[in-house]
């Protein structure tokens, strides 16, 4: 069977949810082969053959944390030359779709981004995208080279496939690019213990209408009461009430867990980018005019000061 | 001049317009208005102040590859301060993927003349966001993307790059390809004089042949991407939404029970 390469995308060996949600698409157009690559590559081996991985390619040397992007696109194109797939998928975050583009260059290859599932085809892998705001849903595919596809997170089930995962060194040599652009300092994010973002099964989000940072509490709490990510909406970031990185948006963060609860958001097409492929969507607003009204399957008009709490409440009390 | 900034703008469909597909699933772009996206803006304006503190030791060409509409994202950009622009138009550029776009602006490019070149973070059509990677592989320079914050200095671009676990500083040597988020700084709005003195600049306009590329390139039939398929997303069918009378957070709590969440 073909073999398809796989682009781990890992934190210090921990594979992030993405990688393990496209090994579940690998195995419909193939054999998965993973590539990890930095600190902690050899550890992703167990998780990764545990969900499909035949073989996980292995490298680190410091220009993968010291230059960006380009080390690791050297690396892939090693992996590539080393394989010769029928496909390479990578998760669709903001440095994986750069790096699967930087390799279909070199490959001569064509590329599908921010596909939302993945078929074995005729001509080849089938990608379906969901594009204008998720107003429609394309099907695409790639007519020349070897398919390079990057896929959102949430567009699969994780699924247990034990596999051999036989971990093999991969000899890379770097471009004379690759130490072009360097890395001269790097603050990580904290962990505020929530679910991430792009992954959670429930996202609870405030707009402008949550009116200050010290009122997120009410937002936080809902979400932890829902074991949920919290996200924001632009106008509550640009206002300084919650961090950039939980914007959900065209320019934040694309979600699409099972559950959405929007609050105080009005449900502006730059949100609704992001937000609109959730599978159920609620919200609470106080006018009933808002555009977000458009888009729920449940929706409360009224005033989130009271409604939020008094939600959470009844959560707590019905989990016990 | 000392600094010679090229500005990739694209010229988009509103997006709070109707946006759709034509029969040859390519953008209609007949049926809606279009615009300067809204994200190359940011792009422009960094232009703007890296040019200002050069004490305007730089002079700023706005690029696109577009219809011949496209001259309105172009005027845009000059109205607010860039000096002059470039326009790849050609028919043969109909339905061309992000491969051809890359290969078309980078050959544009190279013709230009360039020490930076500064894109958006993402088109708001296309929303890839992967073509300012594509410009620095295929011109051979450093790419420092994704910037909320950028300056230049001594033939040095430094910048700003908040990723998904950890936000990075990163430099690197002109020549080089920049892309800039939304978080970068407002754009600013042209001014009146801004819009008389864009009437005056001069817009380039080049074909395929000015650029050495062969029309099987690009376009529908050069594209290494096909669209079998375009359909709209079926209509939500219609919610419940109920008035708060002093219960909405329990009545919302119920829904929620019955579709299994609690
Ligand atoms: C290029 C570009 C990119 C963008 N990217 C993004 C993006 O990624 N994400 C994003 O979110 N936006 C983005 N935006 C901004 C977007 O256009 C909207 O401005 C933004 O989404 C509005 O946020 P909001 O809904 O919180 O605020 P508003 O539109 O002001 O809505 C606030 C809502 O809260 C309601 N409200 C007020 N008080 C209460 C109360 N007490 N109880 C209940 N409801 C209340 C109001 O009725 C209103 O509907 C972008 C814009 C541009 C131009
Ligand atoms: C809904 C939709 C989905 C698409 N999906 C794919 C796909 O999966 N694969 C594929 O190969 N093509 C795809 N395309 C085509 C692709 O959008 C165009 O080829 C486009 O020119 C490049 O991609 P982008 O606009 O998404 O670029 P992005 O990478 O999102 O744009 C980043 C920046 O590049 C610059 N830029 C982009 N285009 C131009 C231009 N024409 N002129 C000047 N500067 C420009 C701007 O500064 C912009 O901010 C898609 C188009 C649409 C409308």
């Amino acid at each position: 069977m073909a073999e398809v390469l796989v682009y781990v995308d890992h934190v210090d060996g921990a594979v992030r949810k993405p990688t393990l949600e496209l090994l579940t698409l690998a195995r419909r157009i193939g054999e998965p082969v993973a590539v990890a690559l930095g600190a902690g590559a050899e550890a992703t081996a167990a998780t990764l053959a545990e969900h499909g991985a035949v073989k996980v390619l292995t490298a680190d040397a410091p220009e993968f944390a010291d230059y960006l992007v380009v080390p690791k696109v050297d690396a892939l194109q090693a992996a590539y030359d080393a394989v010769s797939p029928a496909a390479v998928l990578v998760p669709s975050s903001a440095e994986g779709k750069e790096i699967a583009a930087r390799l279909a260059v070199r490959i001569k290859s064509g590329i599908i981004t921010d596909a939302i599932d993945l078929e074995s085809g005729d001509e080849g892998p089938v990608a379906t995208q969901s594009v204008f705001a998720a107003a429609f849903t394309t099907k695409s595919r790639i007519t020349n080279g070897t398919p390079v596809i990057t896929v959102k997170p949430n567009s699969a089930p994780v699924e247990a496939a034990p596999a051999a995962g036989a971990v093999e060194a991969l000899a890379v040599s770097f471009s004379e690019q690759a130490t072009g652009t360097k890395v001269t300092a790097r603050t990580p994010r904290e962990s505020t213990g929530r679910p991430e973002l792009t992954e959670a099964a429930i996202v609870v989000s405030g707009g402008r209408g949550v009116n200050g940072a010290e009122n997120f509490a009410i937002i936080e709490a809902l979400a932890d009461s829902l074991g949920a990510a919290v996200g924001a909406s632009r106008a509550a970031v640009d206002a300084g009430w919650y961090p950039h990185s939980n914007q959900v948006g065209q320019t934040g963060k694309s979600v699409s867990p099972q559950l959405y609860i929007a609050s105080g958001i009005s449900g502006a097409i730059q949100h609704r980018a992001g937000m609109q492929t959730s599978k159920t969507i609620v919200a609470v607003n106080k006018d009933a005019e808002a555009p977000i009204f458009d888009l729920v399957d449940y929706g409360v008009v009224g005033d989130l000061f009271e409604v939020v709490p008094q939600l959470t409440d009844e959560v707590k009390s019905r989990k016990g | 001049m000392s600094l010679r900034i090229v500005v990739c703008v694209k010229y988009v469909p509103d997006a709070t317009g109707d946006r759709h597909f034509a029969e040859d699933l390519t953008v209609d772009r007949d049926d809606v208005d279009g615009l300067l996206s809204e994200l190359d803006e940011y792009a422009v304006e960094q232009a703007l102040q890296i040019k200002e503190a050069a004490d305007d030791e730089a002079e700023i060409t706005v690029l696109t590859v577009g219809p011949d509409d496209a001259k309105d994202a172009l005027r845009k950009a000059l109205s607010m301060g860039a000096d002059k622009a470039v326009h790849v138009e050609d028919d043969d550029l109909h339905g061309t993927d992000v491969m051809g776009t890359s290969l078309v602006l980078a050959k544009a490019i190279e013709k230009t003349g360039y020490d930076l070149v500064i894109a958006g973070m993402a088109s708001t059509d296309g929303t890839m966001g992967v073509l300012p990677a594509i410009l620095a592989e295929r011109l051979g320079v450093p790419q420092v993307t994704l910037l909320s914050e950028v300056s230049v200095d001594g033939g040095v671009v430094k910048g700003r790059r908040d990723g998904d676990t950890a936000s990075e500083q990163l430099e690197a040597s002109l020549p080089a390809v920049v892309s800039v988020t939304d978080q970068s700084g407002e754009a600013r709005y042209p001014s009146f004089k801004g819009i008389m003195a864009a009437k005056k600049k001069p817009v380039a306009s080049l074909d395929l042949d000015d650029l050495d590329i062969d029309a099987e390139e690009v376009g529908l039939e050069g594209s290494w991407t096909k669209v079998d398929s375009a359909a709209e997303r079926p209509a939500r069918t219609a919610g419940t939404i109920v008035k708060d009378e002093g219960e909405g957070g329990k009545q919302l709590a119920e829904f929620l029970a019955g579709q299994k969440f609690i």
